[in-house]
């Protein structure tokens, strides 16, 4: 039962479309994290007696931040799973397993685990995992950490606890139904007798793992850590600048590697004379890289790699490569042109993905329709860190690959050894990943290409090489997000109401990525801000047109909904508009009655997440509305002067819901000011809320510099901008002055947090833009318009 | 090969023997390979984003456009040598209002907020605005800002 390309999840689309098969897949495949499957007694011990933990589960060698005491994870510990241990001297060591790029997870998962176990937090240290498919999934993107894991992080705490609760029993010869874990203390209900957990772990190392359906949980009232907050547990080596990054990672004898890529993807090296580039002091060695086979997905680019004893005789030597390039079939790719291509496909007919009633028909015989284009171009990453990583390959005595080591700025650990093993020959899991802390990654680090380059070199060198992505190299090279165009169209009855919705979305998708026959947008592209509309519309169409890739396209933060939702949300307000009638009123309006979206009906996969588990409720997403239209005090943008104005929208994203208000001045002059943002945001179960607030924060700044300034643009299948003084992201004097970010108190399931506070944001502005000016914006970014006003 | 050259600096307070150190090299590449001081970020290269702020006789310049020939007997200080354990008021500031998100640009933001709070303890917005150019693509400027006017109170105390 193959599904085609478009019908796809992402993470179906990268697993199927991977370049290889494993060298020597493991017979039985992926291992369930074991907490569903729980390790058994035999190799639980085994694993206890050749040093417990670090056996069990591969954890970093321990240069991202501060780190357990190695003597204090030994072969004493009482470790009930890959997620936990506790040392005889009271010490839990918790496993943080996806990737820290500054949303906190390394603090907030642990936390959950810690809260359900009863520990006392000042006595948790955590660890970083290496790659590790025993550990489930490591793709720290999607959104998707707390989603994952929070169950699993309670369930190991939960069995940690009761084991601990049972070995007192067996201590005080009680029922263990008297005992009870309180902070770090097992205490008699009776007697009021207390065990440290330190005290239990010769006796709880010995008992068996409890049944799963045994395991009692903590209610939600006695939560000692989850919702509550905590500094991240890499503040101070943060601020004090001893914080490790993919860029810091140092190995004995390395060297500093960077690379000249084909400006064009595909471009081959047709001539090279490295001559000058090796009489450079420090440069050690020149080295070809072969480019990719296929599609892209992650292999590396190709081009020529200058290794040096400094990351600046690298810059130095590449600066002195004469390198002849064969551009390829890309050499003509002109965004201008593309931009065109892109607003002539979604005027033409598409094929639907979602449709209701016969939009056509009805919009054929109406009295009044509106119609709108919108595009967005391309935008790039721009982590602040580049891509980095240092690896080490061991070659035996025939020069054959052994085993590969890795230190990398990576989201997705796994991703690195099924990219690394096959380039080297070697079993996936003969390559070790250590992850750094990330200097963010939006989802530019979830692609390895960078660590397939440094193994490929260090292969060569036999010793340990470090790549280094410059500025230049991470705008021109990047996995960009798509350049895209939507066109919208409603047929509205005589209140405004929209009465057929018509709707053509275009894009190179993400799939090209990893299959050349990728020529549309795919299901999982769509369901982002497109298929999932919200708005109770009897007669829908919804489609999907044609659009190939010139370039790497790739997920960025909210990924399709930053140019979907900018059209949706924007075309609801130009409605609102048409209609003579107040934005906010009209968008609850169009959102019709409390109800759930059918997923069945409208074919929405809802992140593979149950409808049970996580509806897609409408209710929910008017009261976000309706929060943040009371927060801005919504009420007073119609007594605001000319240059003034507020802007309203809102979105269902990664299971979550955000409505947005933006408040902006625009002097006659067209200067822009962004006041000031509000946002409501609904995600369920909330873990870590000072996090939450920071990741609304930093989405709103994001989502107001993209649409600002974010404009990537091709000329000659190369990008005309190169680095932060050509793709502008907006500095602190650009960015929005204040944002206030409201968390609604929920009891649902935990949803997404890191990409839920960008898709309402860009459109709530460009609302406020038009509320101010009169000036609507269709085509982003904003800085390519005059705002100004007479 | 020319002859070996040394070049001498002072980072932190400690003077450094550079051998073979071409004097063209930026500081930032001297700092974070040939010294191991790798709390000084690269961003761009170009002094657009102020990720390698350091000080130089207590003014925040970028290391990434400054050669270390040029630096002669200044005064080096990065994040290392900002304080012994953290304890500068913006750092402080920095870890009350838990500023960092990602953290790789903190260390330009922070040397560059300790160079202005040390001409300026009571800045404006707009004051704050001119002299923080730095990017950070977390987007925490706001929190910066309100670190920024926390330190400078400590610092009016």
């Amino acid at each position: 039962m193959s599904k085609s390309t478009a019908e796809l999840t992402l993470r179906e689309l990268i697993e199927q479309n991977r370049l290889e098969t494993e060298i020597r897949p493991d017979s039985n495949g992926v291992l369930e994290t074991a907490v569903f499957n729980p390790l058994t007694r035999r190799t639980f011990l085994a694993g206890l007696s050749a040093g417990s933990l670090l056996l069990m589960c591969r954890v970093g060698r321990g240069d991202t931040a501060e780190v357990a005491d190695a003597s204090k994870v030994n072969a004493d510990a009482f470790a009930p799973d890959l997620w936990v241990s506790i040392a005889p001297d009271g010490t839990v060591t918790v496993l943080a397993h996806r990737s820290e790029m500054g949303t906190g997870i390394r603090t907030g998962l642990p936390r959950v685990l810690a809260d359900e176990l009863e520990a006392d937090w000042s006595r948790v240290v955590i660890r970083q995992a290496q790659g590790d498919k025993r550990l489930g999934d490591q793709n720290t993107d999607g959104s998707n950490s707390i989603r994952f894991f929070f169950d699993t992080m309670r369930t190991a705490g939960a069995i940690a606890r009761t084991m601990l609760e049972r070995a007192a029993a067996q201590q005080w010869k009680v029922d263990p139904k008297e005992c009870y874990a309180e902070l770090h203390q097992v205490k008699h209900r009776g007697t009021g007798k207390t065990l440290g957990f330190g005290e239990l772990v010769e006796i709880a190392r010995k008992l068996d793992i409890p049944d799963k359906k045994s395991l009692k949980f903590k209610p939600r009232d006695k939560w000692r850590y989850i919702g509550k907050d905590a500094p991240i547990t890499d503040l101070t080596q943060i601020v004090t600048g001893r914080a490790i990054y993919g860029i810091d990672a140092r190995l004995p004898n390395q060297v500093f590697a960077v690379a000249a890529r084909p400006p064009v993807v595909g471009g081959k090296v047709k001539s090279l004379d490295d001559s000058a580039a090796k009489a450079v002091a420090g440069v050690v060695a020149v080295i070809k890289l072969p480019g990719f086979k296929g599609a892209p997905t992650f292999q590396p680019l190709g081009g020529v790699a200058v290794c040096a004893t400094s990351t600046w005789a690298a810059i130095q030597g590449r600066e002195a490569l004469k390198i002849e390039w064969d551009h390829g079939a890309n050499a003509s790719y002109d965004t201008a042109q593309f931009a065109k291509s892109l607003k002539e496909s979604v005027n033409r007919p598409g094929s639907a993905l979602r449709s209701a009633g016969d939009a056509a028909k009805t919009i054929a015989g109406a009295k009044k329709v509106v119609k709108a284009d919108y595009s967005v171009p391309h935008l790039a990453h721009a982590s602040m860190e580049p891509t980095c990583a240092v690896a080490d390959v061991h070659t035996d005595a025939h020069g054959k690959v052994t085993k590969c080591y890795l230190r990398a700025a990576t989201q997705n650990p796994q991703a690195v050894q099924q990219s690394v093993g096959p380039a080297m020959g070697i079993p996936n899991d003969r390559v070790e990943v250590d992850v750094t802390l990330l200097g963010s990654g939006f989802g530019r680090k979830s692609k390895p290409d960078y660590c397939v380059e440094a193994a490929m070199l260090s292969r060569e060198l036999k010793r340990p090489v470090h790549m280094t992505w410059t500025r230049e190299d991470d705008v021109q090279h990047d996995y960009y997000h798509a350049i895209s165009a939507i066109h919208c169209e409603a047929a509205v009855g005589d209140d405004g109401r929209p009465v057929a919705w018509l709707q053509r979305v275009a894009y190179p998708s993400i799939g090209s990525t990893f299959s050349k026959a990728a020529d549309r947008p795919a299901g999982f592209e769509a369901e982002m801000g497109h298929t999932d509309l919200p708005y109770d519309v009897p007669n829908l169409r919804l489609e999907v047109c044609r659009a190939k890739a010139h370039t790497r396209i790739g997920w960025l933060r909210s990924v399709c909904h930053i140019q979907q939702n900018f059209a949706v949300a924007s075309f609801v307000d130009e409605l609102a508009h048409a209609a003579g009638r107040d934005p906010f009123e009209y968008l609850l309006d169009a959102l019709g009655d409390d109800r759930m979206i059918d997923l069945k009906a409208a074919k929405l996969s809802n992140r593979g997440a149950t409808a049970k588990e996580y509806p897609y409720d409408i209710a929910r997403l008017k009261n976000v509305v309706r929060r943040v239209a009371k927060n801005a005090d919504w009420a007073r943008h119609k007594t605001l002067p000319k240059g003034r104005g507020l802007g309203i929208a809102c979105c269902r994203s990664f299971l979550g819901y955000t409505g947005h208000v933006v408040e902006v001045t625009i002097s006659r002059d067209g200067k822009l000011s962004i006041d000031r943002i509000w946002c409501s945001i609904d995600s369920g179960t909330i873990v870590s809320p000072d996090r939450v607030l920071a990741q609304v924060e930093g989405a709103a700044v994001m989502a107001c510099s993209h649409a600002v300034f974010g404009e990537l643009t091709f000329k000659q299948g190369r990008t005309v901008q190169t680095n932060f003084d050509s793709f502008h992201v907006a500095k602190m004097s650009e960015a929005p002055k204040e944002i206030v970010v409201d968390i609604v108190p929920s009891e649902a399931a935990p949803a997404g947090v890191g990409e839920t506070g960008v898709p309402s944001t860009a459109p709530a502005l460009c609302n406020a833009i038009f509320a101010a000016t009169g000036k609507r914006i269709r085509d982003l970014p904003i800085k390519n318009h005059s705002l100004s006003w007479s | 090969m020319t002859n070996a050259t040394v070049t001498k600096i002072n980072v932190n307070g400690t003077d450094h023997e550079l051998k073979d150190v071409p004097g063209e090299t930026p500081l930032l590449w001297v700092l974070r390979d040939h010294l191991g001081l790798t709390g000084t970020k690269y961003g761009c290269g170009i002094s657009e984003c102020g990720a390698c702020t350091v000080h130089l006789d207590g003014a925040a310049v970028q290391s990434c456009v400054t050669s270390v020939g040029d630096v002669g007997n200044s005064k080096v200080v990065t994040i290392e040598g900002l304080s012994q354990h953290g304890e500068h008021p913006v750092q402080q500031a920095w870890m009350q209002h838990n500023v960092p998100q990602c953290g790789y640009c903190q260390a330009g933001q922070m040397m560059m907020a300790a160079s202005l709070l040390r001409k300026n303890h009571d800045p404006s917005d707009q004051e704050i605005e001119a002299e923080m150019w730095n990017i950070c693509r977390c987007g925490t400027y706001p929190r910066i800002r309100a670190a920024i006017k926390a330190a400078g109170k400590e610092l009016r105390k």
